[in-house]
């Protein structure tokens, strides 16, 4: 899913400084998973934004509502027949969701009420963890599963380098070496010999973000 | 119990059940000071209600801070079914703290109860 955390509350009111009508849209699709811009968060966030206005004595009327999703135009036009009323719309999905609403709500600025920040998963309650950097052309079946663009500080394609020490990255010594991990899993699968010692040809990166901003057209879904 | 009338109790089930959006509700609404009474650690029947809630009361006191009021108005007692005593004695140490606090800036309007804390000249 993509991961996204909260705003500092200060930064959110900063931006509706001006507003004393707004929209607080979320998101029930990654955004609610991650606990950070789901219906719960709305309720949380459209009320300390309320008693925050309240303590200087402005009031700022707040419609709280969840899409479905805000990645998808279905959803996003189902709140067509009242975002006019209001004079911003903060989303607090992820920064996919917030250019919908932009683009589909020209006229009223939508603002950011997240910092999105990866695609991952969660390790255990409340963690969450990067996994994927969506370079559009997966190597992780030569690469024991573990992804080499991601977990390796510097995206290298044969490591490891000469910064890992004891299964740690330099970056930090908090981080595990990618290549430390896939080196120990491709030994786990008997395909270290096989594998490690095969050089990996330069990646092309024109499908990841080099190759500019990415759309994927499927001619048979198309109508 | 001859507790303060000020006080008003919301029963839950379990200290667990307190979310943080009742929490800020509770100051939204213009409540003075909040506290929850959870069961002693170690204690709770759902074995983790009364932590969770702790950590919860953690979280929105770092947003009161934020929204400049101050986070001693809201707080977490851990107190057993017995202690009808200390339950009377909690709700008068409250009701003597927010006399010293004074109302909530939420009913004055009145700004920040306290200064917006200094950033430490750090470095980006
Ligand atoms: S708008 Fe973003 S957070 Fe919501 S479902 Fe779509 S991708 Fe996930
Ligand atoms: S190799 Fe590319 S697509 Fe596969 S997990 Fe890594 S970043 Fe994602």
């Amino acid at each position: 899913m993509i991961v996204a955390q909260a705003k500092p509350i200060e930064e959110i009111l900063e931006m509706i400084d001006k507003y004393d009508k707004i929209l607080l849209v979320g998101c029930k699709g990654c955004v609610a998973v991650c606990a950070a811009g789901g219906e719960k968060e709305v309720q949380f966030l459209a009320s300390a934004i309320r008693t925050a206005r309240k303590t200087q004595g402005r009031e700022i009327e707040i419609r709280e509502v969840t899409l479905e999703r805000q990645c998808d135009p279905e959803y996003v036009e189902q709140i067509r027949g009242f975002a006019g009323d209001y004079q911003a719309i903060l989303s607090i999905a992820c920064g996919v969701g917030v250019q919908f609403m932009a683009e589909h709500y020209r006229e009223i600025p939508a603002l950011p009420g997240l910092n999105t920040s990866f695609m991952g998963g969660a390790l255990e309650q409340g963690v969450w963890s990067e996994r994927c950097q969506g370079c559009g052309n997966c190597v992780l079946h030569l690469t024991g599963g573990i992804c080499p663009i991601t977990r390796c500080s510097k995206s290298l394609l044969n490591g490891p380098c000469g910064g890992s020490s004891n299964g740690k990255c330099e970056v930090d010594p908090e981080v595990d070496c990618g290549w430390q991990l896939i080196i120990e899993r491709l030994k786990a699968l008997g395909e270290f010999e096989s594998r490690f010692m095969e050089i990996v040809p330069i990646k092309d990166w024109s499908t990841s973000r080099d190759g500019g901003p990415r759309k994927i057209v499927r001619e048979d879904m198309r109508q | 119990m001859d507790y303060p009338p000020n006080v008003k109790l919301i029963r839950v089930p379990c200290s667990g059940r307190v979310d943080s959006v009742h929490l800020i509700k509770a100051f939204e609404e213009g409540m003075d000071g909040v506290y929850v009474a959870g069961c002693l650690e170690g204690e709770c029947h759902f074995l983790t209600g009364n932590l969770r809630a702790k950590k919860r009361v953690e979280y929105v006191k770092g947003v009161l801070t934020t929204l400049g009021i101050n986070p001693e108005r809201l707080r977490m007692y851990n107190l057993s079914a017995a202690m009808g005593s200390r339950f009377v004695e909690i709700a008068r140490e409250m009701t003597e703290m927010i006399r010293s606090l004074g109302p909530s800036p939420v009913k004055t309007g009145a700004g920040r109860e306290f200064p917006q804390e200094q950033e430490e000249g750090e470095e980006q």
